[in-house]
């Protein structure tokens, strides 16, 4: 008898943890609105903009008008076409340090290839692309492959590509950079789509900014009404569950990978039609920032929930406070401390909506 | 009688030198209850997981339908209609219920677009028509009990046309209440008529539902009962090993002595 005595013990007192999270489950679903809400992964996100645009909008003068606000959105359009991508894979439960690096890369071997190899512009764009999807292939393949942490895999791609970023740069140039786009073959027909500016009320918009909201909305759309989408937060939530339902775990993670290379080819592009010229050392460190944009914006360092839209409302703030801090004329040095502490304040909101979500109840 | 759904005679499976199960014969029929009882590494999970195609036995006979299969996959278990449903359940706690419910054969309209709507309301409905009402199947799996949960994965086996139900100690973490709801659940499935396998270690939770009891014991079978066979109290009583228990007893019943 000993046997069910202790089974029935514990058994009553889980039994009173049901009463009690049953009368919750009533409140919970008579306040639904203001807890679903809440519960949105970019509404953080979104106060901060608000409370970031209205703050700058105050005290600086060129802040609101069209042409600061063409250049705050500037700045943050590449960032934010990146950080969605970022996003995405973070949901999917991985990180791509290398995406910062990608950005030089892709821009790199454009510009190689139109310069020194006298490839028409759009033929090295599409020659970059595939270099871009197969990178992020191999990044994707190794960690699931391995096994081991997507953050040292691609630390170590990260490495890798910025070593040859610079050893081949120097290699066929003699310098670190390479310039000279202008003069290439496709450089016009190519920039009309990467780098022209579209007129608003006559001030001219950037068409990065045009890219990166089509994104954003195809990301957001990918992400909550197909099926893709509904395997990014299964493989990111909980990966032997996707699996032993029938996600194709592996394919759904290596096609993450691979959209970030992809935006980093995009970005890339942007930039290298842009400047018509690329440094070999550029883009490191934009990794951070991008996960940052996607922390900030809801995501969850361990995968499995955030929002595209989160995302580039992330990015968003970075480019208005970027920008707002110039315009207010301070020292450049406040954007860093600016960013630590919006880091911190959204991964603690972040994490209490986790543990919101997530809460076991017996 | 008609073909049982799955039918094993003496089956065994070693793994290297270690024989995990040997000589196991049971049956499971369309709207019967087969428990599995025994206490841990008697050898419950390695059956099921024969049945569910994880392994494959090496001797004896094991007929689904009255033919003789041996699954490579759990994906061909699970195309012949077997579904198993695992202690730590596969699902997401942090995707909503409809999401769970239809993760990895989602509707879709246009080949890839959800159609979230004919989800939600197949899923409001799944759970319903099993007698669970969930006022909202937006919210996060990670919000519901455990009992509930249980039901979820349960009901989503048997929406996608299970023949066979495995269900893997579905009430070993719960309260009293929230088991009852499991068993209630369980019955459920039964009377719409499949063949359920119910895995425990609890006589107590076996015998309401059951109409067929197979013990084990360190990997051989210690008896394989119908109900009208055997009585709670002796079901429990060779489960916990007669005598053993006996012992256990007095040595309690010292202890509260002294």
């Amino acid at each position: 008898m000993s046997v069910t005595t202790s089974t029935s013990g514990s058994g009553q007192e889980a039994d009173k943890g049901t009463v009690r999270s049953s009368t919750q489950d009533e409140r919970l679903a008579q306040v639904g609105l203001a807890q679903r809400l809440i519960v949105r992964p970019e509404i953080g996100a979104a106060l901060g903009a608000l409370v970031v645009f209205v703050f700058f909008s105050v005290i600086t003068e060129q802040f609101l008008t069209l042409g600061g606000v063409a250049t705050w959105l500037d700045d943050a359009s590449t960032l934010g076409i990146m950080a969605i991508a970022v996003a995405l894979l973070m949901i999917g439960g991985e990180f791509d340090l290398s995406a910062g690096v990608m950005t030089a890369s892709t821009a790199l071997v454009t510009a190689l290839l139109a310069t020194q190899a006298g490839l028409n512009v759009w033929l090295a764009l599409l020659v970059s692309l595939i270099f871009a999807l197969g990178v992020g292939a191999f990044n994707g393949w190794l960690v699931m492959r391995t096994g081991l942490p997507s953050f040292i895999v691609t630390l170590g791609t990260f490495l890798a590509l910025q070593g040859l970023n610079l050893g081949v740069t120097r290699l066929a140039t003699g310098t670190v950079q390479v310039s000279g786009m202008r003069a290439t073959e496709g450089y016009e027909s190519a920039g009309l789509f990467f780098a022209s500016t579209i007129d608003i009320f006559g001030q001219p918009f950037r068409i990065s900014v045009v890219w990166w909201i089509l994104l954003t909305a195809l990301a957001a759309f990918v992400l909550v009404r197909t099926r893709f989408g509904n395997w990014i937060f299964a493989v990111g939530g909980a990966p032997t569950s996707a699996r032993a339902v029938g996600v194709p775990l592996v394919r759904t993670k290596i096609l993450l990978f691979m959209t970030t290379a992809f935006a980093g080819w995009l970005v890339g592009s942007i930039n290298i039609l842009r400047f018509a010229s690329v440094q070999a050392n550029q883009g490191i460190g934009l990794e951070l920032q991008f996960i940052i944009a996607a922390v900030v914006g809801g995501c969850l360092l361990t995968g499995g929930f955030g929002s595209a839209v989160g995302a580039a409302i992330g990015a968003l703030i970075f480019g208005m406070a970027r920008q707002g801090i110039i315009y207010a004329q301070w020292d450049s040095d406040w954007f860093m401390l600016f960013l630590g502490v919006l880091l911190l304040a959204a991964v603690l909101v972040n994490n209490s909506l986790r543990r919101r979500a997530e809460r076991v109840r017996r | 009688m008609s073909t049982p759904l799955i039918e094993v005679r003496n089956v065994g499976k070693t793994y290297g030198n270690v024989i995990a199960l040997r000589d196991v014969s049971t049956e499971v029929r369309a709207g019967e209850v087969t428990c599995v009882l025994g206490d841990n590494g008697a050898g419950k999970s390695t059956l099921i997981k024969i049945f569910a195609g994880v392994h494959q036995h090496d001797r004896g006979e094991f007929l689904f339908e009255g033919k003789p299969v041996k699954f490579n996959s759990p994906r061909e278990a699970l195309d012949m209609g077997i579904a198993t449903v695992y202690q730590d359940l596969a699902v997401v706690p942090l995707m909503s219920v409809w999401r769970n419910f239809f993760l990895g054969a989602e509707p879709r309209k246009y080949g890839f677009v959800l159609d979230r709507r004919k989800a939600q309301q197949t899923t409001k409905r799944a759970l319903a028509e099993m007698g669970i009402d969930l006022r909202d199947v937006e919210q996060p799996v990670g919000t519901l009990s455990g009992g509930e949960r249980q039901c979820v994965a349960i009901a989503r086996a048997v929406h996608f046309g299970a023949k066979v139900l495995i269900l893997d100690e579905p009430t070993a973490a719960l309260g009293v209440k929230q088991t009852g709801v499991v068993l209630r659940f369980v019955a459920q499935a039964r009377d719409r008529g499949l063949g359920v396998v119910l895995i425990t270690h609890n006589p107590h939770h076996a015998y309401p539902v059951g109409d067929r009891f197979l013990l084990l014991k360190r990997g051989a079978p210690l008896g394989n009962y119908t109900k009208s066979e055997i009585t709670l109290a002796e079901l429990t009583q060779q489960m916990a090993g007669g005598a053993e228990l006996e012992a256990l007893e007095h040595e309690l019943r010292g202890v509260k002595a002294s």
